[in-house]
């Protein structure tokens, strides 16, 4: 063993110096930067929830009326509001998801170099760009002038933010589909539309259902594209597509502007509603990512 | 038909330079039916040419493998027999190329139809994430067959003839992409042979996994014979020997005016005719590692 004993151990570490140095640096400000990000977002949850939770209540969550500014914060509350996010942002994810789903397919499955594809491709990322109140001023002049105000012209503004986000989220998980399995279902004698349709999509699908289910959270909680499309009233519209609807995003917007105290703190329980469901839609964009995707290892 | 009672089939095939002579020697048996004919193919990417005039007939129930360096355009030729090489922009076939006497690159001919009959087995296992059960009724369901209990059938046969049942049949709903290696690979050929095809192609279908798995895709390759007619492309020359009926030995010719490498058909006859008596020097020097 004496021979063992002389031997000096091999250093394995990283050269000292500038080498370990920048290792160093580079994780420490990796870690600040990851601290930052944590103030604002730990900011805005714990004042939504500290200011907001005293409100909630199942009343609050379901009245069918949304009470005058002055009335104080235990009167009714901001159900038809409620309803009337879910109707709209429904809605325009049932234009928008098909919609942009089928662009992508044809952005990587077909259109490959073709002018139309690099056409549509660049038109999609100038509409992510656009500003959201673009968007409602777009419906307000070629739908609501014509049609009236209504909850399905705020469908149509949001489904046209939703759109690019869709149509860029899925065709970036159709291109991670490996061309491998494209070719082993060619070979095996199918059709380009029944590759596309039961090996590409299948495989992408995870992704693209939680890419969609972002853009509808996202959605969700857009207020410009509604202001100039739903006009915002204090009632549920049963009918979607005829007369002023509401929505919670317009009604934090009107309400958090008064000088009331119980339209602040309805303002307040809204944007705490408002997270809620981004945040359930969150979860469930994750519970069914993981459900399609337990095939793939 | 009667065969012609000629031990030695000659058949000169004109390349350009240096002038080639491709000899087909009859094996032992005498061979079967014509599955391919091809005559005179020459294979392009856009303006590359990447084989040249390549003429050889493949027969039935037999295992025809392409050997030779990379580049020599083995694996390009290996794609066109089954329209794979459509997938690729650019890409064109000159000549004839025929498959139980219908030309393969007719007008109104369906690559469809064609990849139908004549399956294909990659370099790399591509299981589709599916289970198990999924990726071998692929092909049956794509063709319209929906009955579970003759799903279960195809799969259980498919499974049988590849191998495999023995090690999956406890597991079928597990995915297809849990297996080892080697495993992933004998269920791509269940999922080949599910769709009874014709002729089976493989690109180097045991390039990708260890030694004993490569025993087992050789013993699987001798055994699908009976039923299927194989085409096999191998870096492998052992392989060639071990599991092949004949063999086509592929090179590359350069030239070094344009710059410019296109692969060509060397010498083609049976697998012992090739490795033990190679009539073009080319052929000895490769088969006898002398040239990569």
């Amino acid at each position: 063993m004496a021979v063992a004993s002389d031997q000096q151990p091999v250093d394995l570490r990283d050269p000292a110096g500038w080498r370990r140095a920048k290792n160093r640096l580079a994780t420490g400000g990796m870690w600040f930067a990851f601290l930052c990000l944590l103030v604002p977002l730990g900011f805005v949850l714990v004042t939504v929830i500290a200011k907001g939770a005293g409100i909630i209540s199942w009343q609050f969550l379901t009245s069918s009326t949304i009470p005058p500014s002055v009335l104080p914060a235990s009167f009714d509350g901001m159900g038809a509001a409620v309803v009337g996010t879910l109707e709209i942002t429904g809605v325009a994810a049932v234009i928008a998801i098909p919609l942009g789903i089928l662009g992508a397919v044809y952005l990587n499955e077909y259109g490959g170099n073709r002018p139309l594809a690099r056409l549509l491709s660049f038109l999609s990322d100038v509409m992510t760009g656009v500003p959201s109140i673009v968007m409602g001023l777009f419906i307000f002049t070629i739908y609501v002038l014509h049609f009236g105000y209504s909850g399905f012209a705020g469908s149509l503004s949001l489904a046209c933010l939703m759109l690019p986000i869709v149509i860029r989220s899925s065709y970036e998980m159709l291109r991670l589909v490996p061309d491998d399995l494209r070719q082993g279902s060619y070979a095996l004698g199918a059709t380009k539309a029944r590759v596309t349709v039961t090996v590409v999509l299948p495989t992408a699908i995870g992704g693209i259902v939680s890419g969609a289910l972002l853009a509808v959270a996202r959605a969700a909680g857009e207020t410009a594209p509604l202001l100039f499309t739903i006009l915002t009233v204090e009632a549920t519209n049963p009918n979607l597509f005829s007369g002023a609807d509401t929505a919670l995003s317009t009604q934090i917007f009107v309400n958090a502007t008064q000088p009331y105290t119980g339209a602040v703190a309805r303002a307040w329980g809204s944007a705490l509603t408002l997270i809620a469901i981004a945040f359930i839609l969150m979860i469930v964009a994750r519970l069914v990512t993981a459900r399609f995707n337990r095939y793939s290892r | 038909m009667e065969q012609p009672e000629r031990d030695v089939v000659e058949q000169t095939v004109s390349t350009n330079l240096p002038r080639l002579e491709t000899r087909v020697q009859r094996p032992s048996t005498a061979p079967g039916t014509t599955i391919f004919d091809v005559r005179n193919v020459s294979i392009w990417y856009g303006s590359f040419k990447a084989v040249t005039d390549v003429s050889l007939p493949v027969y039935e129930h037999e295992v025809t493998a392409f050997i030779g360096s990379s580049g020599s355009g083995k694996s390009t030729v290996l794609r066109a027999l089954n329209r794979m090489n459509d997938l690729v922009p650019g890409a064109r076939v000159d000549g004839e190329m025929r498959y139980r006497g219908a030309d393969l690159y007719a007008r109104g001919v369906s690559a469809t139809a064609v990849r139908r009959r004549i399956g294909m087995v990659f370099q790399k296992p591509n299981p589709f994430p599916k289970s198990i059960y999924d990726n071998v009724a692929y092909g049956p369901r794509i063709n319209g067959t929906r009955n579970k209990g003759h799903l279960d059938e195809i799969v259980e046969k498919s499974l049988r003839q590849a191998a495999l049942w023995d090690e999956v049949k406890n597991r079928l709903k597990q995915s297809g992409l849990a297996l080892s290696g080697g495993q992933a690979q004998r269920l791509c050929i269940a999922r080949t042979i599910a769709v009874e095809p014709d002729v089976v192609l493989m690109d180097e279908p045991a390039s990708a996994l260890d030694p004993i798995a490569t025993l087992a895709v050789e013993d699987l390759i001798r055994e699908l014979k009976k039923n299927y007619t194989i085409v096999i492309v191998t870096h492998n020359m052992q392989q060639a020997t071990r599991v092949s009926d004949r063999t086509a030995f592929f090179s590359v010719l350069t030239d070094s005016k344009n710059d410019t490498r296109t692969g060509i058909l060397v010498e083609y006859g049976p697998t012992q005719q090739i490795f033990e008596d190679p009539h073009d020097a080319r052929t000895q020097a490769y088969v006898t590692g002398r040239m990569g």
